[in-house]
């Protein structure tokens, strides 16, 4: 059984720390547009839940799996969320992440599935890049193995069209075929609200709450709903070497290589992958607030900053989705 | 650098292009983003290092939106991209929309959530067919505010003539198709001429830049789904239950804003009762705003599921299951009476029967000519019988329950665009 799952408790009907009923601020137009944001995802949220018979919410642990989760308690609660969680496990981790996701299935008392790409090197799914090596790519065979197994027909994920210009391109609810493919020259129209999610057996879809939100818009609603993240997104003390352009953190998988120095300083992660490949970013913000005018004052995106995964070839991003990735 | 908005202040404006295949709208999209200063170094840099490599010149502005490999190598936009701009006083969201007919589906789709058509027409060759085929959408998917940019000014020699008499044939032909407000602006996308500055090669033009047209738009603030001009609703998505506790019926509102101890009609079947209790996750409201997603307590002991619809008693939507609708067609087949399907309306999916197709859409003309089928990309009015009753509004009231899509039943694809009523846009 390459998949476990985490025991799961009562639901826990509060995620964060907040006391009161948050202030809300109106715009010249009645409704603030995060809260338009957060109306739009609940609406997605509920709409999957309703459409498709088996699905499933991928959570990484970094900062937009945790405003889905928030995003999704408050789709469902006070029941229980009608899907199990996901996380797909590189082996690559940051502990402090994973961490936080065990902390937040406890919290919440809902069901998590780990489906791991070390169970997929050892069963021969796919070859093992080596101790160093990236498993970034390998987490598709990974994911869409356990697609398969669990005959889950969606999976609810993080992805922002923000983010990269092949995302730019997909639908809230994006078609896979029976092969886990993305083809973008043949995505359903989707009009209006309304979000049509039937697929025949052995397709599935991807359904992305935060198409529309960018990088800045999650931030501030951290702020606002005072989300808890895993530490590493705020500014510490790190040893890191500068390789390919990014500060990469020395873990048990980053080792220095000759000529590489190792210098201790103050960074954060602007997002969370395979701690292989992902850069941590200068920075003293050790509060969401300044965090947030950190990313206002970015001359540099946030995938760009941090991904030696999309910085393969010109349309990295289009590549892997094409072949199933998040 | 991103301006940080005074939330206060700013509004959210969805707009999409809108136009014909090489007429610049991708292009003009890139400038905007340039020129507002929305792009990352990175992205730049790697928007010119793929110009250079694909030959297209020091950095070709379509690049910023157009980023599909196959769109890259064929130089034309083939399915919608969402880019995200804000400046001090507006955020937006923008939709840059396929040109090629062949592609209409994907334009529809950019189209059904915007609230401002910005339209790109190449100076040199005016208004095209294709350009009133996607005028024509867009004004029938109930946009109602136009900014209409002619393009490529700079070959032919800023001429101001040239630009009056397309100016004059856009604001004919968009009054027609009902459209609010129209504004005519010549730019060249290109150079940046009128986009986000002002050109020193019009002097004769005193209107708005782009930057400037958008910003001022009176549209915006996609409140979830754009036309309100019902009383409140809401469709029912999800019934949440909870252990000792009443069922409460999750949804998102439309038309009107829905108070608590307000009188409701549970439709299809009409039961009244009142709203007892109207909850968020973060607690108690006392009214919810259209476009907001809330869970609703009735009293009495209903049982609601999904696909019914809470809706006040003051002109609740009509319950039928004969429609006389539009229909933007999107199958490879035709569409004839006869044909079955599935029909998607709000959060009800049920049967279809085409029981006629009356008439198609002449593009150039807005008006209706006798026909007994739809081919692809063609627009027109079709009856169809459901098999569920469902609660409709006209589509010009309420885009939200006046809106539904086809489905094959073989394969799940969605594949027309239907309004509930005639269409809006004829004479």
């Amino acid at each position: 059984m390459p998949l476990r799952v985490l025991a799961s408790r009562s639901f826990a009907a509060i995620v964060t720390a907040q006391e009161t009923t948050v202030h809300r601020p109106k715009d010249a137009h009645g409704v603030h547009h995060l809260d338009l944001l957060e109306s739009q995802a609940i609406f997605i949220l509920r709409e999957v839940a309703a459409e498709c018979e088996r699905p499933v919410l991928l959570f990484s642990g970094g900062k937009d799996s945790a405003v889905l989760l928030h995003l999704a308690v408050k789709a469902f609660r006070p029941a229980g969320f009608p899907f199990p969680m996901m996380h797909v496990d590189t082996g690559h981790n940051f502990p402090e992440v994973l961490a936080f996701r065990d902390h937040m299935v406890e919290v919440l008392g809902e069901r998590l599935i780990v489906a791991s790409v070390q169970d997929s090197i050892d069963r021969g799914r796919v070859a093992d890049p080596g101790e160093n090596g990236s498993r970034n790519r390998l987490q598709t065979t990974t994911l869409l193995d356990a697609i398969t197994e669990h005959k889950f027909d969606a999976a609810f994920g993080g992805a922002r069209r923000d983010e990269d210009k092949a995302r730019a391109k997909e639908r809230v609810l994006s078609f896979r075929d029976a092969f886990g493919q993305w083809e973008p020259r043949k995505q359903r129209p989707e009009l209006w609200h309304l979000y049509q999610g039937k697929v025949l057996p052995g397709e599935h879809l991807r359904a992305f709450p935060l198409s529309d939100w960018t990088e800045l818009d999650v931030w501030q609603y951290i702020a606002r709903e005072r989300i808890e993240l895993p530490s590493i997104y705020y500014a510490h003390e790190r040893d890191v070497v500068e390789r390919d352009g990014m500060l990469l953190a020395v873990s048990e998988f980053v080792h220095p290589r000759e000529g590489e120095a190792v210098q201790r300083l103050s960074v954060r992660f602007r997002t969370v992958g395979d701690a292989t490949l992902t850069g941590a970013v200068r920075s003293t913000a050790t509060t969401v607030d300044e965090v947030i005018a950190e990313v206002a004052g970015s001359t540099v995106s946030e995938r760009g900053a941090t991904r030696g995964d999309d910085k393969f070839s010109e349309t990295a991003m289009e590549d892997r989705k094409r072949e199933g990735y998040f | 650098m991103t301006e940080l908005l005074d939330p206060t202040t700013s509004s959210l404006l969805r707009f999409a292009t809108v136009g014909s295949v090489d007429d610049g709208k991708s292009t003009l999209i890139g400038r905007l983003l340039v020129d507002t200063k929305q792009l990352f170094d990175d992205q730049l840099d790697a928007v010119a290092e793929a110009s250079i490599r694909r030959g297209t010149g020091d950095v070709d502005l379509s690049f910023v939106t157009d980023g599909l490999r196959a769109e890259r190598e064929q130089g034309i936009t083939i399915d919608v991209a969402y880019r995200y701009a804000s400046t001090p006083t507006r955020k937006f969201v923008i939709a840059d929309c396929p040109g090629h007919v062949q592609y209409t589906r994907n334009m529809a789709t950019g189209a059904s959530t915007a609230d401002l058509a910005l339209v790109v027409i190449d100076a040199q060759s005016g208004l095209k067919e294709q350009t009133r085929r996607h005028c024509c959408i867009a004004a029938l998917l109930g946009v109602s505010e136009f900014v209409v940019c002619v393009n490529k000014m700079d070959l032919i020699s800023w001429d101001e003539g040239a630009f009056r008499t397309i100016a004059a044939q856009v604001a004919a032909f968009t009054e027609h198709l009902g459209v609010r407000s129209t504004t005519v602006i010549p730019i060249s996308a290109l150079l940046g001429d009128n986009v986000a500055e002002r050109s020193s090669s019009t002097p004769w033009f005193d209107g708005p830049t782009v930057l400037e047209a958008l910003e001022g738009a009176t549209a915006g603030n996609w409140a979830g789904a754009g036309i309100h001009r019902t009383t409140g609703r809401l469709p029912v998505q999800w019934v949440i239950r909870q252990v000792g506790e009443r069922r409460s019926y999750a949804g998102m509102v439309t038309g009107a804003p829905l108070s608590k101890g307000q009188e409701v009609v549970v439709l299809p079947l009409g039961q009244r009762t009142t709203i007892t209790k109207i909850e968020t996750y973060d607690g108690e409201l006392e009214t919810a705003e259209p476009g907001i997603s809330v869970a609703v307590h009735l009293k009495g002991d209903f049982d609601v599921t999904r696909g019914e619809c809470i809706a006040a008693v003051e002109n609740p939507p009509m319950v039928t299951s004969t429609l006389e609708t539009t229909v933007c067609w999107f199958g490879a087949q035709p569409l004839r009476a006869g044909d079955r399907l599935r029909i998607k309306h709000t959060t009800q999916t049920t049967l279809a029967r085409v029981t006629a197709v009356d008439a198609v859409v002449d593009i150039n003309t807005l008006t209706l000519t006798p026909a007994t089928e739809l081919v692809e990309n063609q627009i027109g009015v079709v009856h169809l019988q459901t098999a569920a009753p469902l609660a409709v509004d006209p589509y010009a009231a309420n885009r939200m329950t006046g809106s539904f899509v086809l489905i094959d039943e073989r394969d799940h694809a969605t594949v027309a665009a239907g309004l509930v009523g005639l269409p809006q846009i004829l004479a």
